[in-house]
């Protein structure tokens, strides 16, 4: 029996295993050791932290990482304040049908791959397109308007793919908080503002930070959306990453960014788990 | 004086069901006042118009004279202690009690007063740092009429705050909260399904059913004369028949049940007459138990049967008697004397009672 359950125990572990080392601890050892390699001769190399060097040598390295971070915790931001009313009133002033209608809605765009999704952005934002066209009918503008290729652009598209991510988490632990908890705020003298300060916010806390962190690491390695709606000249990290192994074939230098990328996005991690005194555990779990 | 609370033609409708009917009430200053009923009959219905979560369709609610139509939840002079208490679980039990002292922007330092000396009232000195889920049943209990009372509310209403306690803990918390409501010396509303918690700790209970008032009375009206089927039913235990009145004297009838068991009963007042079908309702408890027969000379029912079945449960212990040739069943409290210890199923026993603790309704359909 014993032996039977050490078995099963084994068994069920295995495919986590293999996951965890082949897919994340394997390939990223092989990428910090690319990372450490320097080039001095044709196939010769030596090791060094000669990339990292270069990465903090150059500002344009430097400059399109920090834009990367402050835009997606902008991003993040944006996600939050809108997804926040929207999972109230899901969670909480919805009622039955309407509630399930409404949280579909919400999942309706995922059904269609991200690449068709941000397609439909740009047919709305680019120059003959539908916002373009309506505003010369109305009037408005006397010339096609580009609103693509820009950073509001960029943002439209990081808030609405991370849009579910955020609402998901939330609506659950809004649901877990019970109405009466609500009124007894209410009936306790609290207005509306320091009911949700004091008791909403707090209770929904954990679903907070986890769909913030979600969200920030999607923005901050997304790669499709600030390429197609902010063009060739975003300046999104991960096109310098794409850049180094793919046109310029400088694996060592892009491992070294793919490190940077994974630091920056633990300690910012970290950071927003230390200053809203969360622990990942309650946040997962 | 002015009642603490008062309400006059409270209706309230969903749709077309009317779930409070034009129910009137008053409450005295200081009184323990409970609205006690079947779920569904509308008590919460009138307790969330009370506190303003829901407005009533007609009617008005005066708390202290004044009208509180129209005015916010946050604004009334009334707090509730919720079913499951909604204590907040983001807070640690100073932060629960002073969270409406803080909404009424009071100074840091009077709230720690004030908080620490609403933890004595209760009992519960030095816990203000607890968390809530740190805390027993009773105390959260105990910490949520606290978290009322230290806003001093005109009235208190409370949602069967009892029901998720165990027996033994409900038992005692029932003496605690009559000894707090005298000790904050503050009106009490409180609703509940279950009768023992209303006739213990109540000075005035309203008895509701299907959105309206049957009774209003205190517990011992309530239980010795009611005045409707429904809570001559509803309050305390009942052996119930049916008959059609057979004679009539004064105010004593003669009733022939279906069974053809023939009883004596009291109208106290109510409209039946000869030939009318009327609903009989006995308390187990009003019925005498005896060995011999002589012993029940005084009583003007009496019956001679068979023990059909023992119901022991320790003090609330019965015995369901059948009277000769079948008919009715009786169920008669089993005395704990002594004297019917060693009485088992087919024994012969005696029961009776007099006319007036037959207590005789026009029947309902």
């Amino acid at each position: 029996m014993q032996g039977g359950t050490r078995l099963g125990f084994v068994l069920l572990l295995t495919p986590l295993l293999l996951w965890l080392g082949l897919l994340i601890v394997i390939p990223h050892i092989d990428m910090f050791l690319v990372s450490i390699k320097e080039r001095v001769g044709v196939g010769e190399y030596d090791t060094s932290l000669a990339n990292y060097g270069t990465f903090f040598a150059e500002t344009l390295y430097l400059w399109t990482f920090l834009r990367t971070a402050v835009m997606s915790i902008l991003a993040t931001a944006i996600t939050l304040l809108i997804a926040f009313p929207v999972s109230y009133y899901i969670a909480k002033i919805a009622k039955g049908r309407l509630q399930s209608a409404l949280f579909l809605l919400c999942l309706v765009p995922f059904w269609v791959s991200e690449l068709v999704r941000t397609f439909g952005w740009m047919i709305l934002l680019r120059e003959t397109g539908v916002f373009s066209s309506l505003l010369q009918w109305a009037g408005l503008a006397d010339q096609p308007v580009e609103m693509l290729y820009n950073d509001a652009a960029i943002m439209v598209g990081l808030v609405y793919t991370s849009m579910l991510f955020m609402v998901v988490p939330l609506v659950t632990t809004l649901e877990s908080l019970d109405n009466a908890v609500i009124e007894a705020g209410y009936d306790l003298g609290g207005n509306g503002f320091s009911v949700l300060r004091e008791i909403v916010i707090p209770h929904a806390m954990p679903g907070i930070v986890s769909g913030c962190i979600v969200v920030f690491m999607l923005s901050l390695g997304n790669y499709l959306t600030p390429t197609m709606l902010g063009g060739k000249d975003s300046l999104w990290f991960t096109e310098l990453i794409y850049a180094q192994f793919i046109v310029r074939f400088n694996w060592e230098l892009g491992a070294a960014f793919g490190f940077m990328l994974l630091i920056l996005s633990s300690v910012i991690v970290w950071a927003t788990l230390r200053l809203t005194g969360q622990t990942l555990r309650d946040t997962l779990g | 004086m002015t009642p603490d609370l008062e309400c006059t033609g409270l209706s309230r409708r969903f749709g077309d069901v009317k779930a409070v009917d034009d129910v009137t009430f008053s409450v005295a200053p200081g009184s323990f006042f409970s609205i006690l009923g079947p779920s569904g009959c509308g008590k919460t219905t009138i307790m969330r118009m009370i506190a303003g979560f829901l407005e009533p369709s007609g009617g008005d609610i005066r708390i202290k004279g004044r009208s509180m139509l129209g005015v916010a939840p946050n604004k009334r002079p009334v707090n509730m202690v919720f079913q499951h208490l909604a204590l907040f679980p983001m807070m640690d039990v100073a932060g629960n009690i002073g969270y409406g002292l803080r909404r009424a922007g009071l100074a840091r330092a009077d709230i720690a007063r004030k908080v620490d000396e609403a933890l004595d009232r209760i009992g519960l000195p030095g816990i203000g740092a607890r968390k809530i889920d740190e805390l027993s049943g009773g105390q959260k209990q105990r910490v949520a009429i606290a978290r009322c009372m230290v806003l001093e509310p005109d009235v208190l209403l409370l949602d069967e705050p009892l029901g998720a306690l165990d027996l033994k803990l409900r038992e005692h918390m029932k003496i605690e909260l009559k000894a707090l409501q005298s000790a904050f010396d503050t009106t009490f509303v409180y609703i509940t399904h279950d009768q023992s918690e209303a006739l213990v700790m109540s000075d005035q209970i309203a008895v509701m059913n299907r959105g309206v008032f049957e009774q209003v009375g205190s517990a011992r009206d309530l239980y010795y004369r009611p005045e409707t089927a429904f809570v001559a039913g509803f309050v305390g235990d009942s052996n119930r028949w049916r008959g059609r009145v057979e004679r009539m004297e004064g105010g004593a009838l003669e009733i022939r049940t279906e069974n053809g068991m023939l009883l004596r009963g009291a109208a106290h007042g109510r409209a039946l007459g000869p030939g009318d079908v009327a609903d009989i309702y006995v308390r187990p408890e009003a019925i005498r138990l005896a060995q011999n027969e002589g012993e029940l000379a005084r009583f003007e029912n009496r019956i001679s049967g068979r023990v059909t079945s023992l119901l022991f449960n320790g003090a609330a212990s019965r015995i369901l008697v059948a009277g000769p040739g079948g008919g009715e069943e009786i169920e008669v409290t089993l005395p704990q004397s002594g004297e019917f210890a060693r009485t088992g199923k087919g024994d012969t026993v005696h029961v009776g009672w007099s006319g007036d603790q037959s207590n005789c309704f026009p029947a309902g359909k």
